[in-house]
C-alpha cells in the first residue's frame, strides 16, 4: 500500500532537490528571471491540469482568471494601498466566486461549446480589462507596486526564485494530494465516463464546477505573484493567445500528471526565450509544437515517456 | 435618427455578411466530420493577404484573387490530410487543441512569409459611397452582399443537384450509410475543407477593402464567423447565414447606439447566451442522448 | 417486502412512447428478469431506475420512497447500483481503480482533507483499495486487479462492470444485459455469479436476451413488448403463457 505513496514524494523530492539546487547554475539575471516565469507558470498549469487533463475537461479562457488575480493585486495594492497578501487572497475570493457563477452554466456543456463557452468568457474578459482604462490603465497598462510584507520586500531575483519556489513546491503538494484521493479518483471518473460515475455517487457537475473553481484560484494567485514580479501589467494577461499557451504547456508536459504540467511549463516558457532572436517564428512554431503533440503524443510527454519506461521493464 | 439607423443596417448587413460565409464555412466542416475547425478564420486571412503579395508582385486582380482563392484551397486541403485526418477518433479535446494549432502555425506562417502589417486591398469598382434614404452605402459593400447571394445559392444548387452535393449531405447525415453506399467519405472530408477554404478566403477578399487585412485578422473573424454558425445551430448552413446576419447588425447597433467599446464583446456574449440557453441554436432541433 | 415498484410508469420521447402504463414490484431477495424484443423499452426502463431518464409519467418506489425524481447520482446513495449495455468502464484507470470508484459513496470525498493530506485520507484510500481487491477477488477477477482497464478483454470488462456495481454494496443491483457478448462457458459462469450475489441478500434484476440464463437464473420474470408489460410469472408461467409465445419466444428468438 505504501506504494501509492512512494512514486509521489519521490516525485516532490526531486521537485525539491532541482529547485533547491538550479540556481548554483544560473549565470545570471536573464536565466533567474526565465526559471521565475517558469515557476509561475508551472502554479497555473498545475491548477489547470487537474481541470483538462484529470477531468478531461477544456478551458480557452484560463488566462482571464489569470489576469484578473493580477490586475486584483495591482489596483488594491496600487489604488487603495492594500497589503498585497491581502490584495492576493481578495483577488483569489474574487475569482473563486466569479470562476463558481461561471462555471455553473459553462460547465453544462461539452467538448466544442465547452471550448466556446470558455473561451468567450476570456475574450470578454480581455475586452473588459481593455476597456476600463479608468481603472486597469487601458491597453496601456499599469504599473504594479512591489511585493512587501509587513514592510519587508524581496530584495532581488534570488529572494523572488525562493519565494516562487517554494510556492510551487506547496501547489504541487496539494495538487499531488487532490489526485491520490476520493476526489481525484471522482475527477477521473467524470473523465472517464460521466453516467457510470455518476451512477457510482458521484455527483458530475458538482466535480466539474469544484476543479474549474480550484484551477482558477491557482490562476489567480500565479497572477498576482506575476503582477508583483514584473511589476507592470498589461490586458494581454488574459487574452486569447495567452490562454492557448497555457492550455499548450498542460498538454505538450503531460495530460493527467501533475508533474507533467510542470514539465510542461518549464518546455513552452524557454522556447520562446530561445526564439527570442527569431521572434517571428514563435507562433509557427507553437502551432507546430501544438499539432505533433497531440497527433503523436496524445498524453503529453511524461506519460508517454512514463508508458515507453514502464515497458522496457522485464 | 432613421438615416443613421439605415446606416447602422447596412454596416451591419455587410459585415454580417462576411461573418455568413466565415460561419457557412465552420458549419460544413462540422457537418461532414463533427469537427469544430478553428483555423477557418485563417483561411479568411489568407485569402486576403495572398492576394495582397499577389498583386504585390504584379499580377491582375482578378487573377490574384483566383490564385489567391486556390492557394487556400490547398491549404484547406493539407490542413484536413495532415492534422485532422491523422487524428481520426481522437477526444474531442485534442481535435479541438489540434485545429487551434493549425491556426496558430497558419498565422505564424503568414509572419514569417509575409509580414505583420497591415495592407488594404483596392476595392473592386470604387469607393464613391451610394445613397440610399439618406444612409450611403460603400459600392464594396453591394460587391459582398451580391458575392454572398451568389455563393449562397450556388450552394444550394451544389448540394441538392450535384452528386457530390448530396455525397457530402449523406455523409454528414451517417458517415457509415454513406460508405456502405459506396460514397468515399475521406474524399467528402477533403471536400469539405476545400470548400470551407473557398468561402474563408472569398470573405477575406471581400472584405479586405473596407477592413484591412493582416497576418492576425482571422481571430476575430473566425470567432465571430463561430458566433454566427452556433446561433443558426451548429451544421445547419442556413442557420449561418441567418446567424451572421443577427451577429453583424447587433454588433453596429451596439457600436452605434451603446458603446462602440464594447462592439468585438457582442459576439461573445452572443455564443455564450446561446450556448446557455439554446444550445441547439436558434434552428437546431432537441436532441437526446442515447446511453 | 418489496424492495422496488413502479406506478403507471411511462417515459416518452416526443411522441414515441419508449413505456407506457408500466406496473411491477420486485421483492427483496429474488432475481428478477425483464426480457422482451429490441426495442420492448427495457433498457429505457432500467435508465428510468437509476435515474438516468426522468419518467414522463407515474412513479418509481424504492422500499416505500418515492424516488422517480432523484438525481443518478443519489441512487448509490440509496442502494440501486446497476451495470451497462455498452460498457461503460473508466478506461483511463486501472482495474482495481475502476472499482474503487465504485465504492466512492463509502470513502470520505471531502474537498478540504483531500487537499491538505489529510493522515484520514491516506488510511481511507488503503481501505478502498483492499476492499475493491477484495471485491475482485469474489467476483473471480484476482488476475486483473493492477490491470490497465484498457488492455482488459471483452469478458473481463463484462465482471469488472460487475464487481464496480457491488462496491457501493447496493441492496439491489441492475444488470444490462450481462451476457451480452459472452460465450457459452462465460455466460455459465455469470449465472452462478448472480447467484451468489443474489445468496448474499442483494435483489437482482436483470435485463437479458439469453433465455437459457433467464430461464436458468430468475425466480420471477417480467415480460415487456412495445413498452408495456406483456405477462409476469416464474420461468414456468412465461414459458407456457400463450401472449408470450405469441408474441416472442414462438418466433425463434432469444436463442443462447
Amino acid at each position: 500500500m505504501n506504494r501509492l505513496l512512494k512514486p509521489e514524494t519521490g516525485g516532490l523530492l526531486i521537485l525539491g532537490i532541482i529547485i533547491a539546487v538550479l540556481p548554483l547554475f544560473l549565470p545570471n539575471s536573464f536565466y533567474f528571471d526565465i526559471v521565475i516565469l517558469i515557476g509561475i507558470n508551472a502554479i497555473v498549469c498545475v491548477g489547470l491540469n487537474l481541470l483538462i487533463g484529470y477531468t478531461g475537461q477544456i478551458s480557452l479562457g484560463h488566462a482571464g482568471f489569470f489576469a484578473l488575480g493580477a490586475y486584483a493585486s495591482g489596483i488594491l495594492v496600487g489604488n487603495y494601498d492594500w497589503a498585497p497578501i491581502a490584495a492576493m487572497v481578495t483577488g483569489a475570493v474574487l475569482v473563486a466566486v466569479l470562476a463558481y457563477v461561471l462555471a455553473r452554466p459553462i460547465m453544462k456543456l461539452r467538448g466544442h461549446y465547452l471550448a466556446m463557452g470558455t473561451l468567450g468568457m476570456g475574450i470578454v474578459i480581455s475586452i473588459m480589462l481593455n476597456q476600463e482604462g479608468e481603472i486597469t490603465g487601458g491597453p496601456d497598462g499599469m504599473p504594479v507596486a512591489g511585493f512587501t510584507v509587513f514592510g519587508w520586500e524581496p530584495a532581488n531575483e534570488w529572494v523572488w526564485y525562493w519565494m516562487i519556489g517554494g510556492l510551487l513546491i506547496i501547489a504541487v503538494w496539494l495538487a499531488l494530494n487532490l489526485v491520490h484521493s476520493p476526489v481525484g479518483r471522482a475527477l477521473r471518473a467524470v473523465h472517464g465516463s460521466e453516467v457510470a460515475a455518476s451512477v457510482a455517487g458521484v455527483d458530475v457537475q458538482r466535480y466539474k464546477v469544484l476543479v474549474f473553481v480550484v484551477s482558477a484560484v491557482f490562476a489567480s494567485i500565479a497572477g498576482s505573484l506575476f503582477a508583483h514580479y514584473s511589476a507592470f501589467l498589461t490586458p494581454s494577461e488574459a487574452g486569447f493567445f495567452h490562454s492557448i499557451e497555457l492550455v499548450t504547456m498542460v498538454v505538450v508536459g503531460g495530460m493527467a500528471s501533475v508533474f507533467g504540467a510542470v514539465v510542461g511549463a518549464a518546455l513552452l516558457t524557454t522556447l520562446p526565450q530561445l526564439l527570442a532572436v527569431f521572434d517571428d517564428y514563435e507562433m509557427l512554431v507553437f502551432g507546430g509544437i501544438l499539432m505533433i503533440t497531440m497527433i503523436f503524443m496524445r498524453r503529453g510527454l511524461v506519460p508517454t515517456l512514463q508508458s515507453m519506461w514502464q515497458r522496457r521493464k522485464p | 435618427m432613421f438615416a443613421e439607423f439605415l446606416q447602422f443596417l447596412f454596416s451591419g448587413i455587410t459585415v454580417g455578411a462576411i461573418y455568413a460565409l466565415v460561419g457557412l464555412g465552420f458549419a460544413i466542416i462540422y457537418n461532414a466530420s463533427h469537427v469544430i475547425n478553428f483555423a477557418q478564420g485563417e483561411f479568411v486571412m489568407l485569402g486576403g493577404m495572398a492576394t495582397v503579395f499577389l498583386i504585390n508582385l504584379g499580377m491582375p486582380m482578378p487573377l490574384a484573387i483566383f490564385l489567391a482563392i486556390m492557394i487556400t484551397v490547398l491549404v484547406g486541403f493539407a490542413l484536413e490530410k495532415f492534422a485532422v485526418e491523422p487524428a481520426r477518433g481522437a477526444p474531442i479535446v485534442t481535435l479541438i487543441i489540434i485545429t487551434i494549432g493549425a491556426s496558430i502555425f497558419l498565422r505564424g506562417a503568414a509572419q514569417v512569409i509575409w509580414d505583420r502589417n497591415f495592407h488594404s486591398l483596392p476595392a473592386f469598382s470604387g469607393n464613391d459611397p451610394i445613397l440610399i434614404g439618406g444612409a450611403s452605402i460603400l459600392p464594396q459593400s453591394l460587391w459582398i452582399l451580391g458575392s454572398t447571394v451568389v455563393i449562397v445559392i450556388a450552394l444550394q444548387l451544389f448540394f441538392n443537384r450535384t452528386m457530390t452535393g448530396k455525397a457530402i449531405i449523406a455523409t454528414s447525415h451517417n458517415p457509415l450509410a454513406a460508405k456502405l453506399m459506396g460514397i468515399n467519405t475521406s474524399f467528402v472530408l477533403l471536400a469539405s475543407f476545400g470548400l470551407s477554404a473557398l468561402l474563408g478566403s472569398s470573405a477575406g477578399i471581400l472584405i479586405a477593402p473596407i477592413s484591412l487585412t493582416y497576418s492576425g485578422v482571422g481571430i476575430m473573424l473566425g470567432l465571430k464567423g463561430f458566433s454566427a454558425a452556433v446561433l443558426g445551430g451548429l451544421g445547419k448552413p442556413m442557420g449561418a447565414i441567418a446567424g451572421g446576419l443577427i451577429v453583424g447588425i447587433s454588433e453596429t447597433i451596439t457600436a452605434g447606439y451603446i458603446s462602440s467599446a464594447y462592439k468585438d464583446a457582442v459576439a461573445f456574449i452572443i455564443i455564450l447566451a446561446v450556448l446557455f440557453f439554446m444550445p441547439n441554436g436558434l434552428f437546431g432541433g432537441r436532441g437526446a442522448e442515447r446511453v | 417486502m418489496t424492495m422496488l415498484s413502479v406506478e403507471n410508469l411511462g417515459k416518452a420521447f416526443g411522441g414515441v412512447h419508449a413505456v407506457r402504463n408500466l406496473n411491477f414490484s420486485i421483492g427483496k431477495g429474488t432475481i428478477h428478469s425483464i426480457i422482451g424484443p429490441n426495442g420492448a423499452g427495457k433498457t429505457t426502463l432500467f435508465n428510468m431506475i437509476t435515474g438516468v431518464y426522468k419518467p414522463t409519467a407515474g412513479r418509481i418506489n424504492f422500499k416505500d420512497q418515492d424516488i422517480t425524481n432523484l438525481a443518478t447520482h443519489q441512487m448509490a446513495g440509496y442502494g440501486i447500483s446497476r451495470t451497462f449495455q455498452n460498457l461503460q468502464i473508466f478506461f483511463n484507470m486501472s482495474a482495481v481503480e475502476n472499482v474503487m470508484v465504485g465504492g466512492h459513496i463509502k470513502t470520505d470525498s471531502r474537498f478540504m482533507p483531500a487537499l491538505f493530506g489529510f493522515l484520514s485520507i491516506r488510511q481511507g484510500e488503503r481501505e478502498c483499495r483492499a476492499r475493491a481487491e477484495q471485491i475482485m477477488c469474489d467476483v473471480g477477477l484476482k488476475d486483473y486487479i493492477n490491470a490497465d482497464a484498457d488492455a482488459m478483454p471483452y469478458g473481463a470488462l463484462k465482471w469488472l462492470e460487475i464487481a464496480r456495481a457491488l462496491a457501493s454494496e447496493p441492496e439491489i443491483l441492475l444488470l444490462d444485459e450481462p451476457a451480452a457478448g459472452l460465450n457459452p462457458t462465460e455466460t455459465h459462469e455469470i449465472n452462478d455469479l448472480i447467484k451468489r450475489i443474489a445468496a448474499t441478500g442483494i435483489t437482482v434484476v436483470l435485463v437479458e436476451h439469453d433465455m437459457k440464463l433467464v430461464m436458468g437464473v430468475s425466480d420471477h420474470i417480467l415480460v415487456l413488448d412495445s413498452g408495456r408489460k406483456l405477462a409476469e410469472g416464474t420461468a414456468d408461467e412465461i414459458r407456457q403463457d400463450p401472449d408470450v409465445i405469441e408474441a416472442y419466444l414462438g418466433h425463434g428468438r432469444g436463442t443462447a
